[in-house]
């Protein structure tokens, strides 16, 4: 019969007797723990962060942006030409079956007085639309309406860092504010949304209907204009033949041949963020590679060890086997001790890598998330390390001769 | 029914070409509540003998069997429970557990029979005490003299009430005055107790506290007498 308590308390006493070699022993065991934990901290944090942003910018969404502008030779970039009208984002909504929801949007950033308050923030013209598609609540008042946008009424949406700096605690749904100089009338707030994927506040813009933005702020260069077109497919499979179909049905409105480029782009936010994720999971996969080394090398000298303390204690297993111990309570005894080197060094190592993600949080500001289960998978990864690499050495001592161990000096 | 009984055992070792007869053709048989001195010069195969009567080793040849139980067919494991039940060893070097109490090494075999940890230690204690060493339950090996350190290891060699103790050169490592204390110590055992006791000894006056003396030469038995015939 085998006496597992009495085995620890054999275990610990040798690991106790021998403190600076078993803190070494353990040392790869606790780095490799301490990554393990680190490297599911980062992954889940990213994942979770970037879940969050998907969420808050609406899920299968895409951005119609106009082309780049040539300009003597010198190309200006994405967004720089006037090529988008109301008329596409209408057809866009008309004529393609993959698209749910469409906003066209014309925007700037202008002055907002409220009785002597003032704050600069951004102007987005658009339909009623963009909340659909932006998944945006209200937390007063109503949104405008499509037949606000046909009228081009002087109404306007807050976000909520706009409330904080004009009104206060003063409700601002039915009260007048001036943008440039041209009075509104706020009809709604919006709900606190937080940032973006790129680190804008989104709470700190105001809405109006596009046409407003056109005929009375923003100057346009043809009736209509529009800077961005937002859409909303109808589910994730259906982005990419809602990217085919506005190509397709914009190249032919805005005349393009078979040869010539596109004057605007399809942007797909949705791949641009699981771009982002990928790369946090590489991330990942690059702390998991040094922690299955690192515990491979706390393997090799959890067994380096355990065989100089099988060596060393040769005479001792001698005189167990003398007194009646049985091969299974040697080997068990020095199973044991293995156990205990790995699983003390798991649990220093799980203190490392919940320290080590949340400094990582502090200094290099990345989202880290330590769950249960990634510590659970830890400990379990050290004792089963500990089991592999202490059977060899176990075995070997409990296959000693008695004769030999006894006699051994 | 003897306790030991060794009929024509023999122990071959091979090096190379060359055959070695450790021990060739050995009959002994012991009855319990003997007490039996080994004697002979270094290398007359003696000790093979005791590693082969405490059942640490196995005969190449010939039939060994304790309490009538044949040794050949048991296995590595059997053979440690036999050592554990039946059989208390004490070497000329003591082998006690260092850094273990004396108390926790008189435990030992007990551990390995799955005696609860409450038992062990009032077993533990009555054998130290049956040696003289109440009190010192709690010191270490190098806290005690050699004849204590002896006595801890006979009480070890007591506690599991094996009716066999087999010691090699027990008092080989003490002065003269300690060896009769612990020389005597056999004695009262064998007489109170009953304990068959074997040992293993090169000098006279230590066999002369046995019974009986076996004396072995080249690996055979030379004489076999009772020991006042010394």
């Amino acid at each position: 019969m085998i006496n597992i308590p009495s085995t620890i308390k054999i275990s610990l006493r040798s690991i106790r007797v021998n403190k600076m070699r078993s803190a070494l022993t353990m040392l790869g065991i606790i780095i490799g723990v301490g990554a393990v934990i680190t490297m599911l901290a980062v992954g889940t944090g990213a994942r979770q962060k970037i879940e969050e942003q998907i969420a808050s910018m609406g899920s299968n969404l895409l951005i119609v942006l106009p082309g780049a502008t040539t300009a003597g030779g010198v190309r200006m970039g994405a967004g720089t030409q006037s090529t988008l009208s109301m008329g596409d984002a209408e057809a866009i909504q008309k004529e393609c079956p993959a698209v749910l929801y469409v906003a066209p949007v014309l925007g700037g950033v202008a002055q907002v007085v409220y009785g002597n308050q003032n704050w600069s923030t951004g102007i987005t013209g658009t339909t009623p639309g963009i909340f659909e598609i932006r998944d945006w609540r209200f937390s007063e008042g109503r949104p405008f309406t499509d037949d606000d946008v046909r009228s081009a009424s002087k109404v306007c949406l807050l976000g909520q860092i706009v409330v904080d700096n004009l009104f206060g605690s003063i409700n601002p749904v039915g009260q007048i504010v001036r943008i440039k100089n041209v009075p509104f009338t706020v009809i709604g707030v919006l709900e606190r949304k937080g940032q973006s994927a790129t680190g804008q506040d989104q709470d700190d813009a105001i809405f109006i209907p596009v046409t407003t933005a056109q005929k009375k702020l923003f100057g346009t260069a043809f009736p209509g204009m529009v800077r961005i077109i937002s859409v909303k497919a109808k589910s994730a499979d259906d982005l990419s033949s809602a990217e085919k179909q506005i190509t397709e049905l914009l190249r032919q409105r805005h005349r393009i041949g078979p040869k010539q480029d596109d004057d605007f782009s399809v942007r797909n936010l949705t791949q641009m963020m699981q771009a982002a994720e990928q790369s946090a999971r590489v991330m990942g996969w690059l702390l998991g590679s040094v922690a299955s080394v690192s515990l491979l090398v706390g393997g090799i000298g959890i067994m380096n060890i355990m065989l100089v303390s099988v060596t060393e204690r040769t005479r001792e297993i001698g005189i167990r086997m003398a007194v009646g111990a049985k091969t299974w309570d040697i080997r068990l005894q020095f199973l044991i001790e293995a156990l205990i080197l790995s699983l003390i060094g798991g649990i220093f190592g799980i203190i490392l890598g919940i320290s080590g993600s949340q400094l990582l949080s502090m200094m290099a500001d990345w989202p880290t998330i330590v769950s249960p289960l990634s510590i659970l998978l830890a400990f379990s990864f050290s004792g089963i390390v500990g089991i592999f690499f202490g059977y060899y050495p176990a075995m070997k001592a409990s296959r000693l001769d008695p004769i030999e161990a006894l006699r051994y000096e | 029914m003897p306790l030991i009984e060794a009929k024509e055992i023999a122990k071959i070792y091979r090096l190379g070409d060359i055959e070695v007869c450790a021990l060739c053709a050995v009959s002994v048989s012991i009855a319990r509540g003997e007490f039996i001195a080994i004697m002979g010069p270094s290398g007359s195969g003696k000790s093979t003998f005791m590693n082969i009567l405490g059942c640490l080793d196995k005969p190449s040849s010939g039939r060994y069997s304790i309490e009538g139980v044949d040794v050949a067919r048991l296995t590595r494991d059997d053979l440690a429970m036999i050592r554990n039940k039946k059989i208390g060893f004490v070497f000329q070097g003591f082998n006690l557990l260092s850094r273990t109490s004396a108390l926790e090494n008189v435990e030992l075999p007990m551990l390995y029979d799955g005696l609860p940890a409450r038992e062990r230690r009032e077993k533990a204690a009555a054998a130290l005490a049956k040696v003289g060493l109440s009190g010192r339950e709690n010191h270490h090996p190098n806290q005690l003299s050699g004849g204590q350190q002896q006595r801890v290891a006979i009480a070890r060699a007591l506690v599991n009430d094996a009716p066999i103790i087999l010691a090699d050169e027990p008092t080989g490592n003490l002065d003269t005055k300690t060896s009769a204390e612990i020389m005597e110590l056999f004695v009262r055992l064998n007489a109170e107790s009953n304990i068959t006791v074997i040992l293993v000894t090169h000098e006279h006056d230590i066999a002369a506290y046995s019974k009986r003396v076996i004396r072995f030469l080249d690996g055979k038995v030379v004489s076999d007498a009772p020991a006042r015939d010394l």
